[in-house]
């Protein structure tokens, strides 16, 4: 008896995530008809974060506002634009968290420079050890 | 000595690493996705009444007749109903409040401004959530201020609570 009003209760429970009652964007689970179209939009998609999820790509996400970002993005892509003039706008919107790919800037230049940075002070430290063998 | 003193540096590069991660793990985690387009012009929009016998909302009315505060909410997000009282007491002052109803259908928002409070001059239907993000908001309720010149001057994420009221406030009045 128990149980059953548990059930009945879990069943009456609205669901605290919320999503509206209006279907999915039109292209948020379909795909674009042009093969090559479609290739650009998702590795676009894989690389852009899903924004009300965090940690996942729009690509990966179930989340209604992945899928209005993925159906934006199939959209434009349709209409000619290319990823990286999207990825462009997404950013002066949502900032440089919103993609996985970072760009270089400002912000970012130290993120791409430091392998560069490492392996010279790396050959630094090692040219100073080969010299004293070779001279032992 | 000079020798002895080198020996120190990878502890102290160490302890430089080690308190930037635990800074970073400790400090309270900000998770807010903030626009890109505050102190800049809102782009360009024309969305339709989302229900009957209440004007929609533009770019073009926002451009005009001083300030303005837009409100993004929808019927279906719970934390919009908290933020109701807060809504309807700017309201109250004089602060119109210009809509953006997200993914929402006239009946539903019908029934929720009955629930909830109706403090909305105008209510545009984002249907398919464009406006939403082409304003950068990542979610419902977001609360921006736009100046009489159409330049967007604050970003309110999240229910306004009593607490945010004051910063609402100011940031219109300065935006006057």
């Amino acid at each position: 008896m128990r149980a059953a009003l548990f059930g009945l209760a879990l069943l009456a429970a609205a669901p605290a995530l919320a999503d509206s009652l209006l279907p999915a964007a039109r292209y948020a689970d379909v795909q674009l008809a042009d093969p090559n179209q479609e290739r650009q939009a998702k590795a676009l998609m894989e690389t852009v974060r899903c924004l009300v999820c965090q940690g996942q790509s729009i690509a990966d996400s179930d989340a209604e506002m992945a899928g209005d970002m993925r159906s934006l993005i199939r959209e434009r892509i349709e209409a000619g634009q290319t990823p990286d003039q999207i990825r462009a706008w997404l950013i002066s919107r949502y900032g440089d968290w919103v993609t996985y790919e970072p760009t270089f800037g400002p912000a970012t230049w130290a993120l791409w420079a430091a392998p560069f940075l490492l392996i010279l002070a790396g050959l630094w430290l090692a040219r100073g050890r080969f010299k004293r063998r070779g001279r032992g | 000595m000079k020798r002895r003193l080198i020996f120190w540096v990878p502890l102290a590069v160490f302890s430089v690493v080690i308190s930037v991660v635990g800074f970073g793990l400790y400090a309270p985690s900000d998770r807010a996705v903030r626009s890109g387009l505050i102190g800049q012009a809102v782009p360009d929009f024309d969305l339709p009444p989302a229900m009957p016998g209440r004007p929609g909302l533009s770019s073009a009315a926002l451009r005009q007749g001083g300030p303005h505060v837009v409100n993004i909410f929808a019927s279906w997000c719970l934390p919009c109903r908290v933020e109701a009282p807060q809504l309807d007491a700017l309201a109250r002052r004089g602060i119109p409040i210009d809509g953006i109803a997200v993914r929402d259908r006239p009946q539903d928002l019908a029934a929720f401004l009955a629930a909830y409070g109706d403090p909305f001059r105008s209510i545009g239907a984002d249907t398919d959530r464009r406006v939403q993000m082409e304003l950068g908001s990542a979610g419902v309720p977001e609360t921006f201020v736009v100046d009489g010149n159409g330049v967007i001057r604050h970003q309110h994420i999240g229910a306004i609570t009593e607490g945010d009221m004051a910063a609402i406030v100011t940031a219109y009045e300065a935006a006057r």
